[in-house]
């Protein structure tokens, strides 16, 4: 359904008046730097990994609103690149994003209903009163039930659960087939959490959706997605079905954030193996594989040749020379 | 005797519409090297008894009503040159957000001096420098760093300046707010594990206050679960991880997703917590209780004793 091949996204750096007098070398951020994964029809897809990771570069690019600097993107067999104008309007509907913030994607000023229906009418389906319909039978199917008391109300009349609600209601009233949801419950409370998760899975099964979840997360990653890609520094280490990936960790690095993630067990006893240092900067990222330098199994060739994410057990991949 | 123990607790925030209790009626104590984690929702009043412990909390806020005794001294009743001689020296605060709680045009030396020379204006500058660079050795920031801005520091590295400065002054307690809250998640597991080591290599107390209940699980004696300013139960964390007794608590912990539990089912509050302006009469658990009976709706529950364990509900009431 979605095919992403040698995606590249380069972000310029500004430079210094003096530094671009003294040197014609350009900077970039390479925040996407040759990624491939694709998603079938009906796919859970999670992309995880740390900020700074190129995991939101992704989503966008997947979306068309930032240009690859080089690679493709094809949804259904379609480019992306080749769309422009109406016809990229109108194929947009077929992909709908969820933000993190449901706070920060709403107008204040405009009322949630309305907020929905706009969607409809930007895409000009249907009639000004089969919009207000489409847009209340939406709101009851996420919950937001009876439908004609929560039409009127502004952002801020709703909990935070309830906002994030209508931020699903007004991705999903398109019918889009693929939803790109990045931190979509980051900013809603530990308690409700659980129910926008098992909302979105039950509207996956509903509309027959295919959802590419993006998060730092792992154990919301774990809960929900089929397969799991790790992204570091613009690049997939591992990519595989969620059970491997998490089960038996090919990438130190994967084995790293595993083992940092605090368990709500006291009695969990776990080994640590947390690496020292912060994910470096992605305008000159180490050469080699862009772990080695936090990596306790890494070798000299570490340093020297950069690993291809590689085939290591059937359908699971990862990017070492040393997979464990 | 406790370090910290505070009594029947009242903190307001007085507005035109309403008077919002932030913190209502809440008692607790923590021993001298003990871990207490205090956990809950956003907007649940953790922040705010955070604060009435070194009485920072901003207006219009205030506390109306209730005793904190910390280390001997009547945190309420002091008068404020005294207070401000336990903030720094009896008490390190680490707030919440590393990126905005230290001074852009500072360089990370002048942060230490200024706050070592504030308390013991009797310190050369040398020897608070000094002092500052072997607490960032002890932070696993290398020495010669002391000359950087905060913005020329990673997000880790900036909290763990934070932690430095909260603990410049040797105070007995240390209250971490939020302390990983911004950070990613090998980074966040850095911060926990320095803290851990820190408060045995200096003999701490700890308050850590947090919404992830993965970290309280990892480094707290005892739990303060609150909702809504009050405190719903109070346990060691063996108890309160093993058999929770407060419906909040249950449904708390049944909420969070744990990565090494295969085919976890996870399951959810409904509602949202209430607005503290509004409160609902009885429990103000009661409208999202699934265990919910009449003397609920009527009558606000007291924290009382049951096995080990302290617990608000009137489930385990049988009087």
């Amino acid at each position: 359904m979605l095919a992403v091949t040698n995606l590249r996204k380069y972000f310029p750096v500004e430079k210094s008046f003096l530094d671009k007098l003294l040197t014609s070398q350009k900077n970039f951020v390479r925040a996407v730097d040759d990624i491939s994964f694709s998603m079938s029809r009906g796919d859970i897809f999670g992309l995880v990994g740390e900020s700074g990771s190129g995991k939101s570069t992704t989503a966008k690019l997947c979306l068309k609103l930032i240009e690859p600097t080089s690679g493709t993107i094809l949804f259904e067999g379609v480019d992306l690149a080749k769309l422009r104008g109406e016809e990229l309007r109108r194929f947009r509907r077929n992909m709908q994003l969820i933000f993190q913030d449901p706070t920060a994607s709403l107008s204040p000023r405009i009322r949630v209903g309305d907020a929905i229906r706009h969607a409809l009418s930007f895409q000009g389906v249907g009639t000004a009163s089969e919009q207000i319909e489409r847009t209340k039978a939406m709101l009851e199917r996420v919950g937001l039930k009876p439908s004609s008391s929560f039409y009127d109300r502004f952002p801020h009349q709703l909990s935070g659960g309830q906002r994030q609600r209508v931020v699903i209601a007004r991705a999903l009233v398109l019918n889009p087939r693929l939803v790109i949801a990045d931190e979509p419950i980051a900013m809603v409370d530990v308690s409700v959490r659980a129910q926008i998760l098992e909302l979105m899975l039950e509207l996956k099964r509903e509309f027959d959706l295919t959802y590419l979840f993006i998060t730092h997360d792992l154990a919301m990653a774990n809960y929900v997605c089929r397969r799991i890609a790790v992204m570091y520094l613009g690049k997939i280490l591992e990519t595989g079905p969620k059970e491997k990936v998490f089960e038996s960790p090919l990438h130190p690095y994967t084995l790293a954030l595993l083992s940092s993630i605090p368990v709500p067990d006291p009695k969990a006893k776990l080994e640590r193996m947390i690496p020292k240092g912060e994910i470096p900067s992605p305008i000159n990222p180490p050469k080699g594989c862009r772990f080695h330098p936090r990596c306790r199994y890494a070798q000299t060739v570490c340093s020297e040749r950069e690993p291809g994410l590689e085939e290591i057990r059937p359908s699971h991949h990862a990017a070492c020379f040393f997979p464990r | 005797m406790p370090l910290l123990d505070i009594q029947s607790l009242v903190v307001e925030y007085r507005t035109p519409k309403a008077n919002v209790k932030a913190v209502d009626r809440v008692s607790l104590s923590v021993e001298k090297g003990h871990t207490l984690g205090l956990v809950g929702e956003s907007g649940c009043g953790k922040s705010t008894l955070g604060l009435s412990i070194v009485r920072l909390v901003p207006p219009p806020g205030r506390i109306v009503s209730g005793q904190i005794t910390l280390d001997g001294i009547n945190v309420v009743r002091c008068s404020n040159e005294k207070i401000r001689r336990v903030r720094g020296k009896r008490v390190g605060y680490i707030f919440q957000d590393p990126m905005t709680s230290l001074n852009p045009v500072k360089k990370i030396r002048d942060h230490f001096v200024e706050m070592i020379n504030t308390h013991e204006p009797g310190v050369s500058r040398e020897d608070a420098l000094k002092r500052a660079s072997d607490m960032l050795q002890n932070l696993g920031i290398l020495p010669e760093r002391i000359d950087d801005f905060p913005h020329q520091f990673s997000g880790g590295m900036r909290q763990r300046v934070m932690i430095g400065l909260a603990l410049a002054l040797n105070p007995d307690l240390l209250i971490a707010d939020e302390p990983t809250t911004s950070l990613d998640v090998i980074v966040e597991a850095q911060i926990i594990e320095l803290l851990k080591h820190l408060k045995e290599a200096l003999d701490l107390t700890l308050v850590l206050i947090t919404h992830n209940i993965g970290i309280v699980a990892e480094t707290a004696d005892r739990v303060a679960v609150m909702y809504a300013g009050r405190i719903a139960e109070l346990g060691e964390i063996g108890d309160l991880f093993e058999k929770p007794m407060h419906p909040y608590t249950k449904a708390l912990l049944n909420s969070v997703p744990n990565i090494t539990k295969k085919d976890q089912i996870l399951s959810w509050i409904p509602g949202a917590p209430p607005d503290l302006a509004d409160v609902p009469p009885g429990c103000l658990y009661h409208p999202r209780c699934p265990f919910v009976f009449d003397r609920c709706k009527n009558e606000g529950p007291q924290l009382l004793k049951h096995d080990n364990s302290m617990v608000a509900c009137h489930l385990y009431d049988k009087r």
